[in-house]
């Protein structure tokens, strides 16, 4: 296919995926050991990629505003530590979070669409994005329609990213395919397709809401879509892999394929993120060991 | 290097530590359960070739030390081996697989400085592969008649074995473990720049109490391996190295009474067809030709691209080939280690030459290499035929030949173009088309959608000059039993 051509009907010959494969590859991407001065870049690169995330039916604007100051304030024994990327929170909440912010270069991102399920109809779906964008959000997370997406109406599935993406027009379109819930790798390539297709900024594994978070093997298969993407269109499309990651040797891990895959140009909160929660107090923690030569207790940690 | 690198510029250095090994000065010769001195008087010197420098040295074994070697190998056949139980046998040889896999660390270390390959490698293939031979071995020892039901199988006497450079330790337990298992005893000789291993399995083999005499081994360059061929009192001869040296050891076997195993060259064909997985596939070529530096007899040096998948897949074979970090074989993030001797980057780089003369295009990665040392680039070469040499000469380097094809008769027919059968590989998502592909390719060993698997209950060996008779399985049995 030419890089001018762009043929939307051709979902269902998307590329294929040997799953062993990608576990022999994960499995070498593995092994590499980063120590050192490389361990400390890498630890402090993961930092700033932190979409710091609360989603909780239970969150209150006093939670979210806590967990904002401590995006703004990581911790105070360290110097010369970035920023966390982002705040994610629910649409209601967007307000609180953007004002708390307010000053700061950390965005407000907020998922939408009906989160987690995305089993309402469209328009209100839409509806919930003008919302969030309304209220000041700098970034959305949408879902896709995963019962739509198995039951192989690709092209619905591809329209409504599409009106997504409009409705947001220059506003950071985040589109999260639930890869737990689609099975096998080849739909998880398939529906990175049709987001990229559709006009997402980044693709996002997970809600976090469902049994499996976020893996490597799933990851790679979404890096290498965005690589073949890239190579046809010249279009750089961001990742964010999302729930479960929660230490630094995991953080780090996925670095290294991004790094190994993608090429240092994704190295950058712009083009990669975490979406997570308690990944930033482990990464604090190791900067501090890489630092000081021993671990500390985590209550030196804050816990917001 | 700089020890300030950043993730973005690379990975810092991260070296296996060397606390661990020691190698002694001078190894002398393993006969009878003993390090014995050569009566040749004479030692020669082993290197790192990543540094060029000198690791130890080891004894040049003459016809007398031969001699030596059969002869007490004959009488611990006779006396001790042939007459112990097989299941005391079988304990033996667990004690082997325990210990070295308890000391995998330190061969893996001295592999790597003594061969040159990357420690990934001898850390996660070469020693826990050798380690699974040993015991799988082990478990057949006092099984032999479920092997050959309705059979009585005994050992021969004893083997002579002849291994190569590649895989030092590796073909050592590929060779040792079946033959004792059977009952034989052994004159083992490892290659002349990569003996260190097989000496520290001397050191293993005492420290466990082996009988005297049941292993011996001994070292020398082609010249000491030409007296174990040609020794009357020995029994059967194991060889893995060149078709070359092959054909000269089955000349002067033809007439004897000995039995032999020839493993030797290949040119695997490496077949991708357009609904492959690409990505996987990919690394799957990678690892074919790549692996240990491309010194692998079943290495996946002809590539076959089908014609409308041929542009993506070359590109990424080159994206892919910038991202494989070459140098000190002992940093663990190194994919691609040294050369192995200076007479073999000659080699590689004069049939690479060839290449280029014969209008091959070369695409080289840009990764900078070591000052000291022996180093090739990873190496893909394009626009070449079936009558060109990089396409008919086992180049045994990190060097790729690819080209395409169109249908499925011509892939097949061009795959078996060849001397060689060692092995050869398939990409396709469909699993009929493997079955029918790999019938018909000519060679002891086909990966489908994958390449350069191992695994000891697998038989291993080539068609055509690639050699003769089975190593690994219950096929590997045979050649080291007398059936009656």
């Amino acid at each position: 296919m030419k890089a001018n051509q762009i043929n939307i009907a051709n979902f269902r010959q998307t590329p294929v995926i040997d799953q062993v494969g990608v576990n022999e590859r994960v499995a070498r991407l593995n092994s590499r050991s980063i120590k050192k001065t490389s361990k400390m870049a890498a630890l402090k690169l993961a930092l700033s990629m932190i979409d710091l995330t609360t989603l909780e039916g239970m969150d209150t604007p006093g939670k979210v505003q806590q967990l904002c100051i401590k995006a703004k304030h990581l911790n105070h024994g360290i110097s010369d530590l970035p920023h966390v990327a982002a705040v994610c929170v629910y649409p209601s909440l967007v307000k609180i979070a953007k004002k708390e912010l307010n000053g700061t270069s950390i965005n407000v991102a907020s998922v939408v669409t009906g989160f987690p399920s995305g089993q309402t109809n469209f328009k209100t779906r839409l509806e919930e994005v003008r919302y969030a964008i309304c209220e000041g959000a700098d970034e959305v997370d949408m879902v896709i329609s995963r019962g739509k997406f198995l039951s192989g109406d690709f092209q619905l599935v591809f329209d409504e990213i599409a009106q997504t993406k409009e409705e947001c027009e220059d506003i950071h379109l985040k589109v999260i395919l639930e890869t737990s819930e689609l099975s096998t790798l080849d739909n998880i390539r398939r529906a990175s397709e049709i987001a990229m297709k559709a006009g997402a900024d980044f693709i996002k594994t997970s809600t976090g809401k469902t049994k499996c978070g976020a893996t490597q093997p799933i990851s790679l298969v979404m890096l290498e879509a965005i690589k073949d993407f890239y190579q046809k269109t010249n279009k750089k499309i961001g990742m964010k892999p999302a729930g479960g990651i929660s230490d630094s040797k995991t953080a780090i891990r996925y670095l290294v394929m991004v790094k190994e895959i993608l090429g240092n140009e994704w190295l950058t909160p712009t083009l990669f993120r975490f979406g997570a929660s308690s990944l930033a107090n482990d990464l604090l923690m190791q900067i501090t060991k890489q630092q000081s030569g021993a671990y500390q207790s985590a209550d030196y940690f804050s816990k917001d | 290097m700089t020890n300030q690198t950043d993730f973005i510029t690379g990975y810092s250095p991260a070296p296996e530590s060397t606390n661990l090994i020691e190698i002694k000065e001078r190894y002398p010769l393993f006969i009878k359960g003993k390090f014995l001195e050569p009566q040749s008087g004479r030692y020669f010197s082993t290197i790192n070739p990543a540094t060029e420098k000198k690791l130890s040295e080891v004894a040049v074994a003459n016809q007398t030390d031969v001699d030596f070697a059969v002869k007490s190998a004959r009488n611990a056949y006779k006396n001790v081996w042939s007459k112990m139980p097989p299941k005391e046998r079988s304990k033996y040889i667990y004690r082997i697989a325990r210990v070295l896999q308890e000391r995998g660390r330190e061969f893996a270390v001295i592999e790597s400085m003594d061969g040159g390959k990357p420690i990934r490698e001898s850390r996660d293939i070469d020693i826990p592969l050798a380690v699974a031979h040993f015991f799988y071995y082990a478990g057949w020892a006092d099984k032999l008649e479920y092997a050959f039901p309705g059979r009585k199988a005994n050992g021969l006497g004893v083997a002579g074995q002849i291994i190569p450079w590649n895989f030092p330790l590796l073909m050592a337990a590929w060779k040792i473990a079946p033959a004792l298992a059977c009952g034989n005893t052994i004159v083992l000789k490892p290659a002349e720049t990569t003996p260190l291993t097989a000496m520290k399995l001397a050191e293993l083999l005492q420290d466990i109490d082996l009988p005297p005499g049941v292993v011996n081994i001994i070292t020398g360059a082609g010249d000491t391996g030409i007296k174990i061929v040609d020794h009357p009192d020995i029994n059967k001869i194991a060889f893995t190295g060149s078709t070359d040296v092959g054909k000269i050891i089955q000349k002067s076997l033809a007439g004897t009474q000995k039995k032999y195993t020839l493993e030797l060259g290949g040119k695997a064909a490496h077949i991708i067809f357009d609904d492959a997985a690409i990505n996987q596939a990919v690394e799957g070529i990678i690892n074919g030709i790549f692996f240990n530096q491309g010194h692998v007899c079943c290495a996946g040096s002809r590539l076959y691209v089908q014609e409308g998948v041929a542009e993506e897949v070359i590109s990424k074979l080159k994206d892919r080939m910038e991202t494989l970090i070459i140098g000190d074989p002992l940093d663990k993030n190194t994919d691609i280690g040294a050369i192995n001797s200076k007479m073999q980057l000659k080699k590689i780089m004069e049939i690479t030459q060839s290449g280029e003369d014969e209008g091959g295009v070369l695409f080289q990665s840009k990764c900078t290499t070591p000052k000291s040392g022996y180093w090739f680039k990873p190496t893909l070469i394009s626009n070449v035929a079936q009558s060109s040499r990089v396409v008919q000469e086992e180049i045994f380097g990190p060097v790729l030949a690819v080209q395409t094809f169109r249908t499925v008769d011509e892939v097949i027919e061009k795959a078996n173009n060849t001397p060689y059968g060692l092995s050869g590989g398939v990409w396709t998502d469909k699993g009929a088309k493997i079955f029918k592909i790999t019938k018909q390719i000519q060679a002891g060993i086909l990966w489908a959608n994958t390449f350069n698997k191992f695994d000891p209950t697998s038989p291993f060996g080539g068609f055509k000059e690639s050699g003769m008779g089975r190593e690994g399985g219950i096929h590997g049995l045979y050649p080291y039993v007398e059936l009656s």
